[in-house]
């Protein structure tokens, strides 16, 4: 509806209400509706700022303590053992390492069923295929974590003997077949996006079905995907559970994926289950991982908007 | 003049349902044959047949034949890459590729398949854009993308596309129904000078300009061919009685 037949509409209801205190009464309902309406919707806003405000306020104390350079080029993570130390460059590496090999599984497959679904498959297999995808995207990421220590792992140790049984490796299989659907169907949208005028334009200018998705489709729908990409790094950066059972608990600054590793979100998780003492460093610790990860992943997600923005125009 | 297409018992359909019924016609070299009929008959799935863009469309498929200097195009030897490089289309609503420059355009066809590197590629932008006098508008501005032109200028420049390959035969589904008269005007022109050159076939509800531009026309109702003929016996003395009721505007 624009917006001057929707003006139309309502100048109509309101003149049919018109007769009598109908229309006060109306009115009254209307407004407290609309407050109500404010109010909800103040709630997730209001909840944001207080996140927000905890983990920053939080971090700020942590980092009173210990300098943010520290923090942040220190290549030690040692935070309840003696002597302690905060670097906290394990960690993002770890996160880092488990992201980039999680996307090189994610990305091909993810943008290769994106393109077999929007480009080859049936109207019918399609009907099938999207919902299926999606169900696949609700998947319990516990239920990745287990496959990865108890499918995943077995096999990478039978290939590499010397892997670790907890290793960086089988928790990026895990990440990057967690963020598939993901990218399959966000990809897909993109792909069928484009507008159907732009492929007739190419077959008829005598291009065959590859030249066409691979210069025209895929190039017109080249920022949703980028999209679906860095939304898909933004979910490996803050995925929890899969790294927390499977990748290990050592601080490790390695890049080499057969080794145990820490991610900084499978620290907070370890950290919250322990006894650490209210108030302490270490407590704070996880505020600071915390607000680090929080900016990763907003830039990520900020990212992802521009990226949209853009470029988004046929 | 010489026949260029035969076009022989063609028959359409998209899934199960019928749009064509047994057309026969054949379409001139170095003329405009004009295609009208109201809206739903069958028009653009006609031309669609003529350069096998029909078939690429799922579950459509279609008999008869088209023969385009006596070979049929539907022959199991021919590949449709080959036939849509020698049928050129135009686009209804101008379909510039919004990601490539205006330059970038023009050689579209070149660059999809691969065989940019063996052509010339700056004559042939200058040789397409002249022809569809789009050169001196566009000259000093061939790397801004073409979604920047206006929409005649788009119109154009997708006919100096379709052109740059070097097609046999041109058709244009309505190509100037996005367009304003003076934008039409320009296209209408165009086709004029273009017609020394090629086979062109138009699509087209606009009644007067059928009867401006086109040497035949083909009167297309539900599916089935009513009248063909010269334009200018179609206009003022239809043989058929439907024709005449559409033409004159006391149709449905
Ligand atoms: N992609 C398609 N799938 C199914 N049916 C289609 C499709 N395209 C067209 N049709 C049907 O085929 C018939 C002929 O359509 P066509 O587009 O050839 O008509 P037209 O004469 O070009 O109409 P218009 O003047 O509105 O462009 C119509 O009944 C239409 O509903
Ligand atoms: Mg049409």
């Amino acid at each position: 509806m624009t917006e001057d037949s929707r003006a139309v509409e309502i100048s109509n209801v309101a003149n049919v209400t018109m007769h009598g205190g109908a229309h006060a009464w109306r009115r009254r309902r209307e407004s407290v509706i609309y407050a109500l309406l404010v109010l909800l919707s103040l709630i997730p806003i209001l909840t944001t700022f207080g996140i927000i405000y905890v983990l920053f306020s939080q971090a700020f104390a942590f980092f009173m303590e210990v300098p943010i350079m520290e923090f942040l080029m220190g290549t030690k993570w040692s935070p309840l053992l003696i002597p302690r130390s905060f670097g906290v460059l394990p960690l993002l590496v770890g996160t880092l390492l488990v992201t980039v090999a999680g996307m090189f599984i994610a990305v091909p497959v993810g943008l290769g069923s994106a393109i077999f679904l929007s480009e080859y498959a049936s109207p019918r297999a399609r009907r099938w295929l999207k919902p299926l995808i999606e169900i696949l995207a609700g998947i319990p990421t516990v239920v990745y974590g287990y496959l990865a220590l108890l499918f995943i792992t077995p096999i990478i140790r039978s290939i590499f003997p010397q892997a670790n049984a907890f290793n960086a490796l089988s928790a990026a299989i895990a990440v990057g077949i967690m963020i598939v659907p993901m990218i399959a169907s966000l990809s897909e949208d993109a792909l069928a996006a484009v507008p159907s005028s732009l492929r007739e334009a190419a077959y008829a200018l005598g291009a065959n079905k590859y030249e066409v998705i691979t210069k025209v489709v895929v190039p017109t729908a080249s920022s949703g995907i980028a999209a679906s990409f860095v939304l898909g790094i933004s979910r490996a950066i803050g995925e929890t559970m899969i790294v927390t059972l499977a990748a290990g608990a050592t601080p490790n600054l390695t890049l080499n994926p057969l080794e145990s590793i820490q991610t900084v979100t499978a620290f907070i998780v370890q950290i919250s289950l322990g006894e650490t003492p209210w108030g302490s460093l270490a407590y704070k610790t996880i505020f600071a991982t915390g607000a680090l990860l929080f900016v990763l992943t907003m830039l990520m997600n900020l990212l992802a908007v521009r990226i949209t923005k853009s470029k988004g125009r046929f | 003049m010489t026949a260029r297409v035969k076009i022989d018992d063609l028959c359409a359909w998209f899934g199960d349902q019928q749009v064509l019924y047994d057309i026969s016609t054949s379409i001139k070299d170095r003329a405009v044959t004009a295609i009208i009929g109201p809206s739903g008959c069958g028009k653009s799935t006609f031309i669609r047949c003529l350069n096998r863009m029909h078939e690429t469309i799922p579950n459509a498929h279609r008999t008869g034949q088209v023969l385009i200097d006596n070979a049929d195009i539907y022959d199991h030897t021919v590949d449709p890459v080959t036939i849509r490089q020698r049928i050129g289309m135009v686009f209804q609503k101008p379909n510039p590729f919004p990601r490539m420059s205006i330059y970038d355009n023009v050689v579209a066809g070149f660059r999809l398949n691969g065989t940019a590197r063996r052509v010339n590629l700056d004559q042939i932008v200058e040789e397409s854009l002249r022809q569809a006098a789009l050169w001196e508008q566009v000259k000093d501005r061939l790397k801004e993308p073409g979604a920047s032109l206006s929409g005649g200028q788009q119109q154009r420049l997708c006919i100096a596309r379709a052109l740059a390959i070097k097609p046999e035969v041109l058709l244009m589904d309505e190509p100037c129904s996005a367009l304003d008269p003076a934008a039409t005007h320009r296209i209408e022109d165009l086709i004029h000078k273009l017609k020394k050159n090629y086979a062109i076939v138009v699509v087209t509800h606009n009644m007067q300009q059928a009867a401006r531009i086109s040497g035949d026309t083909g009167f297309f109702l539900d599916g089935t061919l009513v009248e063909f003929g010269r334009t200018k016996g179609i206009f003022t003395n239809p043989k058929d009685k439907r024709t005449e009721d559409y033409i004159t505007g006391r149709f449905g």
